[in-house]
C-alpha cells in the first residue's frame, strides 16, 4: 500500500468510528446495512467481477446465510457473534458445491443456472419439511443483540444500535483485510487471468477447474456473512425477503460501484442502501425503475463503475499537482 | 385416474404457454446466441397494454391483434435502442443490459398499473367444452393457440422469403451479408417476432395465474427448463420441451414433491439438463475448438 493509500484508509476509518455518535439512531441501522451490502457485494466481485463467473442468484446465498444466522440464535440458543463464521462456514460449502457443476457452464448459461437457484430460493425455504427449523412462511425473529456488559464497566455508554454498527464495522474491516490479500496477490491474478484468458491460464499451471470452484465457495461465504449481519440487523429473516430482486440488487450494486475493484463494493453498498431511500418518495416502482436505468448507464458510459470514475479522477488531479 | 388424466390435460395447457415463450427465447437465441432474461417481462408488459385496451371497451380479438402488432413493435424499438450498442459486448455487460430492462419494465408495470393483482379475460366459454370433466374450455383454447402461433412461425420460416432471410441470418451473418440481406433489420425483426410470440404467452397465462408485474418469474423459468430440454437452439425441440415441461411440473407438483416445490423443478430441471446433456435432446451439439 502507498503512503497516500494508507492514509486514505485510516481517514476512511476514523470517519466510519465517528459516524454513529454523530448520526441518529437510524441512520446508524443504514449505516449498518451499507457494511452488510459492502462485504455481500465484495463477495460477489471476487466472482463476477474478478474471476469472471456471472451470478445472478448471489440472493440466495445471502438468504442460507441469514437463515443460517436466525435457526442457531432461535432455535440452538447460539450468542450472535458466533453465526457469522457458522453462517460463513455454511455458506463456503454450499458456494463450493453449487460451483462445482458450475464449472461446466460459462457465461450465459452459468447466469441462467445462478438465475434459477435465486428465483426458486423463496419457495425452498418455504418448504413444509423444513418448518420445524425455518419457520415456514412466517420467518423468524431475533432479538437485538445488546451492547456487552465490558463496554459498560469501562465507562463506555452505547445503545444497541450503535453496538451493532461497530460489530458490523469489525466484520466489514475483517472480511476487506482478508479480500485485499487474496486479490492483491497470487490468487487473485490466477482469478482475473482465468477471467481474460482460460486456455493461456491453464497452460500456465493454474488449476482453472480448483480456481473456479474456489472462487465460488469464497464469494458465497462473503456474502453468507453479509446475510447472517444482515439478519442479526434486521432482526427478522421470512422466505419473501429474499426474491431475485435481492440478487438483482447486488448485482446493480457491483456494476455501480465498479468491477474488479475493492473499494467499489463500498461505494456500490452506499448506492443501493442510499439511493431507494431517495426514490421511494416518488413511487413505489421508482428505486428499480432508477436501478434499471442506471444500469443501463453505467454499461454504456462508465463500465468501470464509480471506483473506476473516482481512480480517474485522482490520477488526473495527481498529474496536475505534479506539473 | 381421472384426477390424473385431469393434471396430464392442464399440464398440457400451461405447458403450450411454456413453450410459446420458450419459443420466444429460442428465437432470440438462434439469431444473436443470446438468452433473453427480460423475455418474461415484455410479455407481462404486452399483456398490461391488452388489459388497458380490453378495459377501454375494445372486443377481445381487436384488442389480442392490436397487443401483438405493439408487442412487435415494442421487441424492434428494444432490439434497434438498447441492444445494439452491446452486440459485441462481453456476455457480463449483456447479461446486465437484460437485467435492467427486466428490471425497467418491471418497474414501469408496476408504477403505471398498481401492484394490485388484476383478473384479465378469456376469450373462451366458460363451461368445459363438448361436455369433457378433465379440461376447461380456456386451457383448450391455449392449447390451440398455441398450435396456431406454432404453424404460422412454421410457414413463415418456411415459405416466405424473409423468413428464408432470418433463417440465414442465424446460421451465417458474414454469408448472408455478402449476398444483400440486411443483417441489422434482420436481428431487430427476430426480437419483434419473439416478442410478439411472448405477448401471445402472456395474454393466455393472464387468466390462470392473474395480472400482476411479478407474473411472469416463474413461468420465465419454465420457459427456460423447456427451452434448454428442447435444445436452445432447436424451435421444434423448445415446443417439445415446454409441453413436457407443463406436464412434469404439475404431475410432479401433484403427486410426488408437492406444489410448495413445483419452481424446484425447473432449476432441477435447468441444472440438470446443463450438466447432463448441455445440447438438450433435440439441439446440436457444439464442439470447440481449441
Amino acid at each position: 500500500m502507498t503512503r497516500r493509500a494508507s492514509i486514505g484508509v485510516a481517514v476512511l476509518i476514523a470517519i466510519a468510528c465517528a459516524l454513529p455518535f454523530v448520526v441518529s439512531n437510524y441512520r446508524t441501522f443504514q449505516l449498518t446495512l451499507v457494511l452488510v451490502y459492502a462485504i455481500a457485494l465484495l463477495g460477489l466481485n471476487i466472482l463476477t467481477g474478478y474471476n469472471g463467473q456471472i451470478s445472478l442468484g448471489h440472493g440466495a446465498f445471502y438468504a442460507i446465510g441469514a437463515y443460517t444466522a436466525a435457526v442457531l440464535m432461535d432455535r440452538l440458543g447460539a450468542p450472535y457473534w458466533a453465526t457469522i463464521p457458522a453462517a460463513g462456514a455454511v455458506c463456503l460449502v454450499a458456494g463450493f458445491l453449487f460451483g462445482l457443476p458450475a464449472l461446466r457452464l460459462e457465461g450465459l448459461y452459468l447466469a441462467l443456472a445462478t438465475f434459477a437457484l435465486g428465483v426458486s430460493m423463496p419457495q425452498l425455504l418455504k418448504y413444509h419439511h423444513l418448518e420445524k427449523w425455518t419457520g415456514g412462511v412466517q420467518g423468524i425473529v431475533i432479538a437485538k443483540p445488546e451492547p456487552p456488559a465490558f463496554l459498560r464497566e469501562a465507562g463506555l455508554q452505547m445503545n444497541p444500535d450503535q453496538w451493532l454498527y461497530f460489530f458490523a464495522l469489525a466484520v466489514a474491516a475483517m472480511m476487506f483485510v482478508l479480500g485485499w490479500n487474496l486479490l492483491r496477490g497470487r490468487v487473485g491474478r490466477a482469478l482475473i487471468a482465468i477471467r481474460d484468458q482460460h486456455i493461456a491460464a491453464e497452460a500456465m499451471g493454474i488449476n482453472n477447474a480448483l480456481y473456479k470452484s474456489l472462487a465460488f465457495g469464497v464469494s458465497a461465504m462473503y456474502t453468507g456473512v453479509a446475510g447472517a449481519l444482515g439478519a442479526i440487523a434486521v432482526q427478522y429473516v421470512a422466505p419473501d425477503s429474499f426474491t431475485i430482486f435481492v440478487s438483482l440488487v447486488f448485482l446493480v450494486g457491483i456494476v455501480v460501484g465498479g468491477l474488479a475493484s475493492i473499494s467499489g463494493a463500498l461505494y456500490g453498498a452506499l448506492f443501493i442502501q442510499f439511493v431507494p431511500n431517495v426514490a421511494d418518495e416518488i413511487s413505489k416502482a421508482a428505486p428499480w425503475a432508477i436501478f434499471g436505468l442506471f444500469l443501463i448507464g453505467f454499461v454504456y458510459l462508465m463500465p468501470s463503475g464509480v471506483a473506476g470514475a473516482v481512480r480517474m479522477l485522482l490520477v488526473r488531479l495527481m498529474r496536475k499537482g505534479a506539473k | 385416474m381421472d384426477a390424473f388424466i385431469h393434471q396430464v390435460l392442464s399440464g398440457l395447457a400451461t405447458g403450450g404457454i411454456y413453450a410459446s415463450l420458450a419459443l420466444a427465447l429460442v428465437m432470440i437465441y438462434q439469431v444473436t446466441h443470446l438468452v433473453n432474461f427480460a423475455q418474461g417481462e415484455m410479455a407481462m408488459f404486452s399483456t398490461y397494454a391488452a388489459w388497458s385496451l380490453i378495459n377501454s371497451g375494445m372486443g377481445y380479438w381487436p384488442a389480442f391483434l392490436l397487443t401483438v402488432l405493439l408487442a412487435f413493435a415494442l421487441g424492434v424499438v428494444i432490439e434497434r435502442v438498447v441492444i445494439r450498442p452491446v452486440e459485441n459486448a462481453p456476455v457480463l455487460a449483456i447479461v446486465v443490459i437484460f437485467i435492467a430492462l427486466l428490471v425497467i419494465l418491471n418497474s414501469a408495470t408496476g408504477w403505471i398499473y398498481s401492484y394490485t393483482i388484476k383478473t384479465f379475460p378469456s376469450p373462451f366459454p366458460k363451461e368445459p367444452l363438448f361436455g369433457n370433466t378433465y379440461v376447461s374450455s380456456h386451457e383448450l383454447g391455449a392449447i390451440g393457440v398455441t398450435l396456431v402461433v406454432l404453424a404460422l412461425l412454421y410457414v413463415f420460416f418456411r415459405f416466405t422469403p424473409l423468413g428464408l432471410a432470418m433463417r440465414a441470418v442465424a446460421q451465417n451473418p458474414e454469408s448472408s451479408r455478402l449476398v444483400g440481406i440486411r443483417v441489422g433489420w434482420m436481428l431487430a425483426l427476430g426480437w419483434g417476432l419473439a416478442a410478439a410470440v411472448g405477448a401471445v404467452a402472456g395474454m393466455m397465462i393472464a387468466p390462470i395465474v392473474y395480472l400482476d408485474p411479478n407474473m411472469m418469474g416463474g413461468i420465465l423459468l419454465y420457459a427456460f427448463a423447456a427451452a434448454l430440454l428442447g435444445g436452445i437452439d432447436n424451435p421444434g425441440g423448445a415446443v417439445v420441451g415446454g409441453f413436457v415441461v407443463g406436464v412434469l411440473e404439475n404431475v410432479l407438483g401433484a403427486y410426488v414433491i408437492g406444489n410448495d416445490l413445483k419452481l424446484s423443478v425447473a432449476l432441477g430441471l435447468i441444472i440438470g439438463v446443463l450438466l447432463v446433456r448441455p445440447s438438450g435432446f433435440f439441439g446440436k451439439v457444439h464442439v470447440t475448438r481449441v
